[in-house]
């Protein structure tokens, strides 16, 4: 539980905040109606979550009324913690903006504020004591939920990067103990070293002899990724697996030969049909085509 | 510590349980040179499973296990590198050059079955 009251040091701690946060959540409770239907007007007023509909504002606003008020109220952010959460994981993927949710949440602050203000504006020292209690608990919600809001998008960031890295490297098995890696793109360091964990791991796992490493779809090669893959190729052959390697365009042909890449050690064949072929010859694999039925009669 | 080697059929089987100094090396590599004779064996398998690290010294003692064994007529086949081994070892350049390798001790053993029913040859691959 994290302690949202935040006394000022000039405020004496003798508990009167408490009584004077209780005395404004029962304000702000006895308003609901009206100062939620403001809120939601001034959002709509700024043409904020354009994506949602009016009923969908209103009830998501309704929800956050609420939770804002308990915050306040216990002076514990985690339910409105795991709210703000749960809210940021609905509206991310419907495209709702970062400053869209700081914004709103700075609103509701604003239109709470300025309810304060003509309720306590006739005593100057006493609005003054509810602001002392009443600003740094709305700032600290208005924190949490565009933390919450913030994290939750990176979070969703980092999976798909993953995403995108495993995908840009998928390990296939084709046959009993062959695989195939089609390697797809521009290969710098750090995928190459991704594509050979994955690649080692995928060997263990099928248990594969031969491998077909196919990179017709690979535009360019320096001399650190051709090195690197003659190092994958050597250490799947210390997992027991014979590398195939398929597709070497001219000019990526033409390029390891000038810098000198070792080739002895790697066994080339043109496109990924031929390698197939000869990784089915290696496992003992014969493709025949199946009889046409209409030649045998009996 | 000794490393137990097992004999079974042809082979002989040698299975690493732990991490090994270059003593207890040393000794595995002339236990099994002699030992391919005197049981005339056909094939060798060590399993380094248990190893999750390969300095230089190992790899060059395991190298020359497999091509002395060959010279008294059995072929060597290193099984179990694990895959981070693997790539760490080639990283370093201990490729062992001239040395079978397979998957595991069953793949091991499928290997030496090809390799010695190819006949005397076999060895050139």
């Amino acid at each position: 539980m994290v302690e949202l009251r935040v006394r000022p040091s000039h405020y004496n701690s003798d508990g009167s905040t408490d009584i004077v946060l209780r005395e404004l959540v029962a304000h702000l409770r006895e308003n609901r109606s009206h100062l939620r239907q403001e809120w939601a007007r001034r959002i709509t007023e700024t043409k904020w979550l354009t994506v949602m509909t009016p009923d969908e504002v209103f009830a998501e606003a309704t929800a956050v009324y609420d939770n804002y008020l308990e915050a306040l109220e216990t002076g514990s952010i985690e339910a409105l913690e795991t709210y703000a959460r749960s809210l940021s994981e609905r509206i991310i993927p419907r495209g709702v903006e970062t400053q869209e949710v700081v914004g709103i949440v700075l609103l509701l602050r604003d239109v709470l504020a300025r309810s304060l203000f003509s309720k306590y504006r006739a005593d100057f020292t006493e609005l003054n004591r509810v602001l002392d209690a009443y600003e740094p608990a709305a700032n600290r919600i208005a924190n949490t939920v565009a933390v919450g809001f913030v994290q939750e998008r990176e979070r969703i960031i980092r999976q798909q990067q993953e995403a995108i890295r495993e995908l840009s490297t998928p390990v296939l098995p084709v046959r009993g103990r062959l695989l195939i890696l089609p390697m797809i793109g521009i290969i710098d360091p750090q995928r190459a070293r991704q594509l050979t964990e994955q690649l080692l791991r995928g060997i263990r796992v099928n248990r594969a002899r031969v491998v077909v490493i196919d990179i017709t779809g690979v535009p360019a090669m320096d001399a650190s990724v051709a090195n690197h893959l003659v190092q994958t190729v050597e250490a799947s052959r210390l997992l027991g697996a014979t590398v195939i390697v398929t597709g070497l365009s001219a000019e990526i042909a033409q390029t390891l030969v000038n810098i000198g890449v070792d080739l002895g050690k790697m066994n080339t064949v043109g496109d990924l049909q031929g390698g197939i072929e000869e990784a089915e010859r290696l496992l003992g694999y014969k493709v025949l085509p199946i009889l046409e039925p209409s030649g045998n009669g009996g | 510590m000794p490393v137990p080697i097992l004999k079974q059929r042809d082979y002989l089987i040698a299975s690493i349980q732990a991490a090994l100094n270059d003593e207890d090396l040393k000794r595995l590599r002339e236990a099994l040179v002699a030992q391919v004779g005197e049981f005339r064996s056909r094939g060798v398998i060590v399993d380094i499973t248990a190893l999750d690290v390969m300095d230089s010294f190992a790899a060059r003692t395991l190298r020359d296990l497999a091509h002395m064994t060959r010279l008294r007529g059995a072929e060597t086949v290193i099984v179990g590198i694990q895959p981070e081994v693997a790539f760490a070892m080639v990283q370093l350049g201990l490729t062992l050059e001239g040395v079978a390798a397979a998957l595991d001790l069953e793949e091991g053993l499928s290997y030496l079955d090809r390799k010695t029913r190819q006949g005397v040859r076999g060895v050139s691959r």
